[in-house]
């Protein structure tokens, strides 16, 4: 079963990611922060991480640039989910190693279709 | 709407448009054509099906019939009919078009343009294999209101977004308020056109490849068959047809084979030509 880390420090942003992320047949972990998300990371490293832009303690792009440093930090596909919606933020995001950028509010179409497109769901699944 | 008036209305759809209504699709007349009455200034969809039948406005008749159409579209949908785009016919096209450097494309019911524009964007990534090619997409739908917006280019966040990978928003697509528009430079690259599939279509000339996904669904067998024997007509012997994954022709019609290696991919019935087995990972 693919595992998928929530980075994001709303709580509801948190549940409503895991309900949808749950029905794909995932196993989610939560985070409230970037220095929470490291260190969920070291302990097991997902196969998929949902990535909030602006938290309190270590936000979304400085995690970025940190995981990528961590032994076994390539693998993970990162997925910023973020309000921060202009080009320039997907372009830093994609500099910093993001692999795809969700611009909420978003759906699960759109969170299956990133995920097929990124290798971790089947062509064939259906929402 | 009486059962008088549904049959009036499928009968109405099925001879202009080619679009079978089943008696389970009811729920939808109502939902898709109470705007059209609104903007027609007709009372209710009693008096609008009267109106269609006595046959006195032709933008009536059109409208309702664009009503009716389903448009759902998004970039690079099934992903496997670009993948099949990218990997197995353009090399293939490349190689047996290397003399003319000439290509045509249609697709068939481009809807609001995100297939076609898929395409142009994988053409575009693809241009340093193809210098000084003459390269035609031509995108034809039965609706002009969709249509119109396939030409702007302009989509909304949730349009962008399924389906298209973030680098190619990045690479291609500039911010217009809460939208996103498509560059100039692909827009040129399509050329869209109002195409009511059960007319001729002949004019339109050759197409080396048409992709005609999810249209022929709504048709009954015998307009499906109509229009594929058509579509076979329009391509080179070599020419290529993809259809969308559900659709299939086995009992419609014999003027087109499917490539048993690659789902969704048809020939002309007298093509030979081998195509490279491998180039598509997991196509068998």
């Amino acid at each position: 079963m693919n595992y998928c880390l929530i980075v994001d420090d709303s709580r509801t942003i948190r549940k409503v990611s895991r309900d949808i992320v749950e029905s794909l047949a995932f196993e989610v972990a939560e985070a409230e922060n970037g220095a929470a998300g490291l260190a969920s990371c070291r302990t097991r490293m997902p196969d998929v991480i949902l990535l909030d832009w602006n938290m309190p303690v270590m936000d979304g792009y400085s995690f970025l640039k940190e995981l990528r440093k961590t032994p076994g930090g390539e693998v993970p596909k990162v997925v910023f989910c973020t309000t921060e919606n202009d080009l320039k933020n997907i372009t830093q995001a994609l500099e910093a190693g993001a692999d795809e950028y969700i611009m909420k509010p978003f759906d699960k179409d759109i969170l299956c279709a990133k995920f097929q497109s990124l290798g971790l769901l089947p062509e064939a699944f259906s929402v | 709407m009486t059962e008088l008036e549904f049959e009036a209305l499928r009968v109405f759809l099925k001879a202009r448009s080619g679009l079978a209504l089943s008696p389970d699709k009811r729920y939808l007349v109502e939902s898709r054509l109470a705007p059209i009455c609104t903007q027609f200034k007709i009372e209710n969809l009693s008096r609008l099906i009267w109106e269609i039948k006595a046959g006195r406005s032709p933008a009536l008749e059109k409208a309702t019939i664009e009503a009716m159409t389903t448009n759902e579209t998004f970039f690079f949908r099934d992903k496997t009919p670009f993948d099949l785009f990218q990997d197995v016919l353009l090399p293939r096209f490349i190689k047996e078009r290397a003399t003319s450097r000439r290509l045509r494309i249609w697709c068939a019911a481009a809807s609001s343009g995100q297939e076609p524009y898929s395409l142009a964007m994988l053409l575009k990534e693809a241009s340093a294999r193809m210098p000084g090619w003459n390269i035609e997409i031509v995108a034809t739908d039965i609706s002009n209101e969709v249509l119109e917006k396939a030409r702007a280019g302009l989509y909304n966040q949730f349009e962008v977004q399924r389906g298209l990978p973030i680098k190619l928003l990045v690479k291609y697509f500039t911010q217009k308020g809460d939208l996103w528009q498509i560059s100039p430079e692909i827009r040129s690259m399509v050329d869209f056109r109002y195409l009511n599939l059960i007319e001729d279509f002949n004019r339109l000339g050759t197409f080396d490849i048409v992709y005609c996904r999810n249209v022929l669904i709504y048709f009954e067998a015998a307009m499906k068959a109509n229009v594929l024997r058509r579509i076979a007509q329009i391509m080179p012997a070599d020419g290529a047809l993809v259809l969308g994954a559900s659709e299939t022709i086995l009992g419609i019609t014999d003027a087109l084979t499917l490539d048993p290696a690659y789902r969704g991919l048809y020939a002309k019935a007298q093509y030979t030509g081998a195509l490279p087995r491998s180039a598509l990972a997991g196509s068998h």
